[in-house]
């Protein structure tokens, strides 16, 4: 039974976090109220985010009248089925596999864009190639439709666009260029943008940039 | 009666591309059991990859896949998750409440990106490096022991409850794998003393009928996990970095032409 002061949504999240972006971004489609709390990571950890999520430590953590939900993309799924209104997810069994599967799979532009500024010389340029087949395979799956959920912005569209503001940092690291790799994706992340959900939750791709800059220094990487 | 687009659907045949060895393969064997689902089995040779399953799965190239109706499906986790969509009133694998759901899907991940790796480690390394591995291990074994005694499974035969589901399924198709690599490292990883739930838990889940259908025979899988363990330290010998590097990173091919079973095996948990 949830006390008082924990009812409704509460949201631990880090300003930056693509992560947490997936979740503000759905919330915002669905037209869900929730109360947004920024944690600090770099320093100390709060209790309550310790307490929510033991396992990882990480955000987000979606707070669902005090019980907690972890990883984004379980969110996601968890909203999808508590609210009605908006669905995320196609209704049929086969393209709800395909939207769990590229959902999943888009973690991977993050995890090597990661690497291209966290590492060097030939692990930097196997990350890259990876990088690019990842890409590659995102533009394919888009092919020439609007957004990822066909004419509609969906479960997809919402796991992928978080990352968009760090690809030019993850272009200049890796040298390479979105729009001759993956020149669809490039106009979808465009026609995503003036979108209200994700106009509001991202953030621009100087403020990514400043924050790869300072994280470099805190890891003392060169 | 008519055939509504669902009822076409699931009178659909079924085909699921796999690997004897690959606890990926089983949880989909046995979720397809336990729904009661006929299907045909292509055994896939890691080695020598087949057209018709570099078709089904261009982006990862693995098994399983499950072919159903033509259209395929990769990934054991999303493969199970689709047969409850596909077949919602036979035996549902995910629990009914959404919270309930997402602390079943979070601890998929758990086993597919923490407790697996760990246990790939273990059996990919020796000396210190292996110490930390099992260190590791116990640590996330520890995790789940807590939410069997105190936590969200507390007081449950099974992590669906009175029933198998999707959790009992992911962790228990590769939990064997624990006691067969006990054997051919001689280190010792789930002490029944240690984690007394889990243990039990294991041991009703092998029982089960369905379960002993599908996973292989101890010799057997023995007789692999031998074989593979002597490789991989051979490879060891040669660069143990990249060969810990190699099993514990199950999304990159192994550093050495070694077979891609290498690569399942060291994830299967």
């Amino acid at each position: 039974m949830a006390e008082g002061k924990n009812k409704g949504l509460v949201l631990l999240d880090f300003w930056v976090s693509p992560f947490g972006q997936r979740c503000r971004i759905a919330l915002a489609e669905k037209g869900i109220p929730y109360e947004y709390s920024e944690q600090e990571l770099l320093g100390t950890k709060s209790d309550l985010l310790l307490r929510s999520n033991p396992v990882h430590k990480k955000i987000p953590v979606l707070l669902h009248d005090g019980r907690p939900v972890c990883e984004s993309l379980v969110i996601l799924n968890y909203l999808d089925e508590v609210y009605s209104g908006k669905p995320l997810l196609p209704s049929d069994p086969y393209a709800r596999a395909g939207a769990r599967f590229w959902a999943a799979y888009s973690d991977k532009v993050y995890e090597l864009g990661t690497r291209l500024w966290k590492l060097g010389g030939d692990a930097r340029a196997k990350a890259r190639a990876e990088l690019l087949q990842v890409l590659a395979n995102l533009d394919g799956e888009l092919g020439d439709r609007a957004f990822f959920g066909g004419a509609e912005f969906g479960f997809v569209d919402v796991a992928v666009v978080p990352f968009v503001p760090w690809l030019p940092s993850f272009e200049r690291y890796g040298e390479f260029s979105v729009e001759e790799a993956a020149p669809r994706l490039a106009a979808w992340a465009r026609r995503c943008a003036g979108r209200e959900s994700v106009a509001g939750s991202l953030h621009p791709p100087e403020k990514v940039d400043e924050f790869i800059t300072m994280l470099k220094k805190h890891y003392g990487i060169e | 009666m008519e055939k509504t687009p669902e009822n076409a659907s699931q009178a659909a045949p079924l085909k699921l591309f796999g690997s004897w060895a690959s606890s990926y393969t089983h949880r989909v064997q046995l979720a397809l059991r336990l729904k009661g689902l006929e299907f045909e089995y292509a055994e896939e040779d890691l080695g020598s990859k087949s057209n018709e399953l570099l078709r089904h799965n261009p982006v990862y190239k693995k098994v399983p896949v499950l072919v159903h109706g033509g259209r395929a499906l990769p990934e054991s986790v999303i493969i199970l998750q689709y047969l409850d969509d596909a077949w919602p009133e036979t035996r549902p694998l995910l629990p009914a409440d959404a919270f309930d759901r997402a602390l079943a899907r979070f601890w998929c991940h758990f086993a597919d990106d923490k407790l697996g790796p760990a246990v790939g480690a273990v059996f990919a390394s020796m000396g210190e490096d292996q110490e930390a591995a099992v260190r590791q291990v116990h640590e996330n074994l520890a995790l789940i022991e807590a939410e069997l005694r105190d936590g969200a499974f507390k007081g449950r035969r099974f992590f669906g409850g009175d029933e198998v589901g999707l959790l009992d399924v992911v962790l228990g198709c590769g939990s064997y794998w624990l006691a067969v690599f006990e054997e051919v490292t001689g280190v010792r990883l789930v002490d029944a003393d240690a984690f007394p739930l889990f243990h039990a838990w294991l041991r009703d889940f092998e029982a089960l009928d369905e379960v002993r259908e599908t996973i292989p025979a101890v010799d057997r899988l023995l007789e692999y996990a031998r074989g593979v363990r002597h490789m991989l330290l051979g490879l060891a010998g040669a660069g143990a970095a990249a060969a810990s590097a190699a099993a514990a990173a199950p999304a990159e091919a192994p550093a050495a032409p070694a077979p891609a079973p290498a690569a399942d095996i060291a994830v299967d948990i």
